[in-house]
């Protein structure tokens, strides 16, 4: 049998971030084997992977190239997703150092080990042009996310937490493959240039079951980024995971997901996006509406992100409506900045609790006074996710919101803004319990320079962003002009 | 281009004036904690007001065009450009707030004793984004701005505010955003409508469709509504004044305030001249309210300072009314008014925040004949008391003169209620004045009570020449604005004349234009 039937040089030359990053997983692996290196050296290799990885994936951007005969898509757009997930991966690992120890586990080598695995995941999903791809990147990043989330063995919460997102998970890899199952159906093939053309040529078998297979596909999805109504499973898994994980698990899939879903549609699905508007419109409001009041009764933080975050989805469910150049490049500023923004203020959180408590907002009392740089980069990025100018997030939210009303939605565009106003509410709470509130108890928070360094950077990079953004807006927008 | 002159002055002056304090702050940032940091935010302000000066002296009176305009390009993927001048309107703002400044920290010196450090930086932050305001030329760079005074205010309330600092301080943030957010879609759609661009003077020039002026009228009048305040939107006003140090007091009452009645002037006026030709009766109508009860409201206060908070709330009445006269007098009365509630009420929370510095009360029946107690004190109070009253030859008198004048040539009832205002202003400062100036001497507080230092009557002197200056010779600040007021009036003019508007036009015209609303969603 010959192999060069199956796949060219060119084939492997495209997916070697990917070799790259395998390879780094299982030496990770390998080295944990030894039970001689330190977790610190063990992190280093995986982050250095990584470096190596972007590295390759950021060398070889170019213009749309088909590998394995139409199986994945390399792209601006793609190289824009991988040199991020790279990023988010690299940050979780460096913000990682310490804190198992700290919880009372250990940084095992399995750890950096699966968040590279995610990565590559996650990878797949936004290369991918064929149904089948995304459903593997799906599952390699949702099997290592189930792990990851239950990380800490001794921990109940971890464990519950764990057990729940593979169980609700699961459920929602089903209506996924059963979604791609009945697009197959209806259309004969997987392949997204196989979708668009069965489509246009009117050789669909039926109507009504792509689109029962759209709105599967569409719910497995909306899981996957916690959309209401399928967000239920994000809070109590965001709470119970490893702070450091809840902030992979709340910025990386939500990138893939929206990543996938915006290739899906605009590849796949363009012709028929019409039909789905109204969907999108309502997913959209009832999303951010849920999200933002749920978040504005929490008295845990990371359960109030869990919500801040099932919010932002909801805004990113109006590019995905708009679906145009603008919009999708809006799309895609918003994701580095929401990224950049949860990592940082999870960053805080993990710095900010001890062992067993320091999760709640009466923990944060007089953080100011003791704390001045650390909380003044947490109200940074709590402004930067209300969407404060002169932050990055006004900018972010600013492009979405435009690009909508360049549309014509401006109801949907008013919904978004009232939106924005309830969450003040509760980002501004923790604001307030930093700043203007009296010490309680005593919380020592711990962390180190390079964390410390890591989080003033990423505050600083929130700001310059906030008031000189045009740089990463013209590579968003390159990145969003697909030649189909 | 030809509706700018750019900047001739060898230093880009309006870049300068508007980011300096900004530069402040930075440096502050990094500066060790200890009384040098009150120093060096002193130095900033007067920096600041040095440098803004040659404005004032280079500014060319005959012409109504932007001048000393600045454009940089700023974001090129959507048509954002860096664009600063001055008109008419806006130029006495910068100086309003310039020497606002150097009075706060000067009167913060003693009385902000924790946190000094975030305190002149939030202070500083909070000047850069009021000139900031007042020198933009491009929509994007107002809201920024617009929305840049929100927290450095959140912060001044919040921090070094009063018992009920918290809530007042939320409160102040959630009414501010529930007006700019809306403000933010208007400023979206107006974008689209005015051919993407977010140049103000360019969207100044378009003729927008009736439906599409009505509706943007209704988004930016929910920012600046708000923000002036205009009745029934006042009631975070009091909390937030009274919770607030004296310093932001100050600044809320002397600029943050005067943001709304500017907004209108710079957007809503050359922008919808349709919709505020429509609905000027009611807004005439909603401004005669705000002053009568507001005055009612005052007179019941038992806290000096959240007396003069809901003073302003009548002041500001005035100022509306006068610009919704929609002719000269009205409007360059209420520009005028602009100027001289800054002066009169900064100076008034001024005072208060002085002796409450010295006996931690703020209730009128803890004071009394304070005259025999602290007499140069009360020189001075008395000096503010009948500029607010607004009594012949201070500045009060001849704003709410103009203003009244004009009210008088829109329309003759509205104008007539507007004296019952004046009238009860008299009271209630009258009173106020009685009960804490003259009276017997409050034992409670005597003894704490010391009569003003040099620092704090260097605070106050600069307030009351300007009262007294603009009192007797206007023109000096009226001459400023002749021009751009003649220029606005006649857009407003330009696109429809509407003569003899009497109530029965008003509603039928209102009932068409809802109709056509709805017809455009």
């Amino acid at each position: 049998m010959d192999i060069a039937q199956f796949f060219t040089s060119a084939d492997l030359y495209g997916i070697a971030p990917e070799i790259i990053l395998t390879i780094t997983a299982l030496s990770v692996l390998t080295l944990e084997m030894f039970h001689v290196f330190r977790s610190k050296i063990i992190l280093m290799v995986a982050a250095l992977g990584l470096l190596l990885a972007s590295s390759v994936v950021i060398n070889t951007i170019s213009d749309e190239r088909i590998l394995f005969g139409g199986m994945l898509v390399l792209s601006r757009y793609s190289a824009f997703f991988d040199s991020l997930y790279i990023f988010i991966g690299l940050i979780t690992l460096i913000f990682s150092h310490g804190y198992m120890e700290k919880k009372g586990g250990r940084t095992r080598g399995e750890y950096p080990a699966l968040i590279i695995f995610a990565v590559i995941g996650m990878m797949l999903m936004t290369r991918a042009n064929d149904l089948v791809i995304v459903f593997l990147g799906l599952e390699l990043l949702s099997l290592s996310l189930y792990v990851l989330v239950g990380f800490l063995r001794h921990d109940d919460l971890s464990n519950e937490s764990g057990l729940k997102y593979l169980l609700l998970g699961a459920f929602a890899t089903g209506f996924f493959l059963f979604g791609a199952a009945i697009t197959y159906g209806a259309t004969g093939t997987t392949n997204y240039s196989g979708i668009i053309l069965a489509i246009t040529n009117d050789t669909i078998l039926s109507s009504t079951y792509l689109s029962l297979g759209i709105g599967l596909l569409l719910i497995g999805f909306a899981f996957k980024v916690a959309l209401a109504p399928f967000h239920m499973w994000s809070p109590d898994v965001y709470q119970g995971a490893p702070t450091t994980v809840t902030g992979f698990l709340c910025t990386a899939p939500k990138a893939a997901g929206f990543g996938a879903l915006l290739i899906l549609f605009n590849r796949a699905f363009v012709e028929i996006h019409y039909q789905w508007q109204d969907i999108f419109w309502i997913l959209a409001a009832l999303t951010m509406t849920v999200g933002n009041i749920s978040a504005l009764v929490q008295s845990n933080v990371k359960r109030m992100l869990a919500f801040s975050s099932v919010s932002h989805a909801g805004f990113l469910v109006i590019g995905v409506l708009v679906l145009d150049e603008t919009s999708i490049s809006a799309v895609l500023f918003y994701l580095v900045v929401y990224s950049v923004i949860n990592l940082g203020a999870f960053a805080i959180v993990s710095a900010v609790e001890t062992e067993k408590e320091g999760l709640v907002f009466e923990d944060y009392r007089g953080l100011a006074a003791k704390h001045p740089w650390l909380s003044a980069a947490m109200t940074i990025f709590m402004l930067s996710l209300a969407g404060f100018p002169p932050t990055a997030g006004f900018v972010a939210k600013y492009g979405l919101l435009s690009a909508a009303v360049a549309k014509g939605y401006i109801g949907l565009v008013v919904i978004g803004v009232l939106n924005t106003l309830l969450s003040i509410y509760y980002y501004l709470r923790l604001v307030v319990n930093m700043y203007m509130q009296k010490e309680e108890r005593a919380i020592l928070p711990s962390y180190g320079m390079v964390l410390t360094g890591l989080i003033g950077i990423m505050a600083i990079l929130m700001i310059i962003l906030g008031i000189i953004p045009g740089y990463l807006l013209e590579i968003a927008a390159k990145a969003a002009i697909f030649t189909s | 281009m030809e509706d700018i002159i750019i900047n001739n002055l060898d230093y880009p002056v309006l870049t300068v004036s508007t980011f300096l304090p900004m530069a402040g702050a930075l440096i502050i940032l990094f500066l060790k904690r200890g009384p040098f940091i009150k120093w060096f935010a002193l130095a900033t302000t007067v920096a600041t007001f040095i440098v803004s000066l040659p404005i004032y002296k280079h500014f060319d009176k005959t012409t109504y065009k932007m001048q000393f305009v600045e454009i940089y390009s700023w974001i090129p993927t959507w048509n954002i450009n860096y664009k600063v001048g001055v008109d008419g309107i806006s130029v006495l703002f910068i100086i309003l707030v310039t020497i606002l400044s150097i009075l706060c920290v000067s009167v913060s010196w003693k009385a902000i004793k924790e946190k000094t450090k975030e305190f002149y930086i939030s202070l500083l932050i909070m000047e850069t984004a009021m000139i900031g305001i007042f020198v933009s030329l491009n929509m994007f760079l107002f809201y920024l701005f617009w929305e840049l005074t929100l927290i450095p205010m959140f912060l001044l309330i919040g921090v070094w505010g009063g018992p009920q600092r918290i809530y007042a301080a939320l409160k102040f943030v959630l009414f501010m955003l529930a007006g700019s957010v809306l403000m933010l879609v208007g400023i979206i759609v107006l974008y689209y409508a005015g051919g993407k661009t977010f140049d103000i003077l360019e969207l100044s020039k378009v003729n927008y469709p009736a439906g599409t002026q009505l509706w943007l009228f209704l988004a930016f009048f929910a920012a600046f509504a708000v923000k002036m305040p205009m009745f029934p939107f006042h009631t975070w006003l009091p909390d937030a004044h009274t919770e607030a140090p004296t310093a932001g007091s100050v600044i809320l009452a002397g600029i943050l305030l005067k943001m709304g009645a500017y907004g209108f002037l710079r957007f809503s006026f050359p922008m919808f001249p349709h919709a505020v030709n429509v609905l000027f009766i009611p807004l005439l109508i909603l401004s005669v309210t705000a002053i009568i009860y507001g005055a009612y409201v005052t007179l019941m206060q038992k806290d000096m300072k959240r007396l003069i908070a809901y003073s302003s709330v009548s002041h500001m009445g005035f100022v509306t009314l006068g610009l919704f006269t929609l002719n000269q007098n009205g409007i360059e009365g209420g520009i005028l008014q602009m100027i001289n509630h800054g002066v009169i009420t900064g100076a008034l929370f001024l005072c208060v925040g002085m002796i409450y510095e010295r006996t931690h009360s703020r209730m009128i029946e803890d004071y009394g004949g304070l005259s025999k107690t602290v007499p140069v004190f009360i020189v001075f109070f008395s000096i503010f008391t009948l500029a607010a009253i607004g009594l012949p030859g201070m500045n009060a008198f001849v704003g709410e003169f103009l203003i009244i004048s004009g009210a008088f040539k829109a329309n003759m009832i509205i104008a007539a209620f507007s004296i019952l205002g004046v009238v009860l202003g008299a009271c209630y400062m009258v009173w106020l004045y009685y009960r804490v100036a003259l009276n017997e001497i409050n034992t409670t507080t005597q003894s704490s009570l010391v009569d003003l230092d040099l620092r704090e009557i260097a605070t106050l002197a600069p307030l009351v020449l300007l009262v007294l200056i603009i009192g007797l010779q206007p023109n000096i600040l009226l001459s400023y604005m002749h021009v751009s007021v003649e220029h606005l009036i006649e857009q407003l003019h330009n696109s429809i004349i509407l003569e003899n508007i009497n109530a029965y036009d008003t509603v039928s015209s209102i009932a068409e234009y809802v109709k056509a609303l709805f017809k455009w969603a």
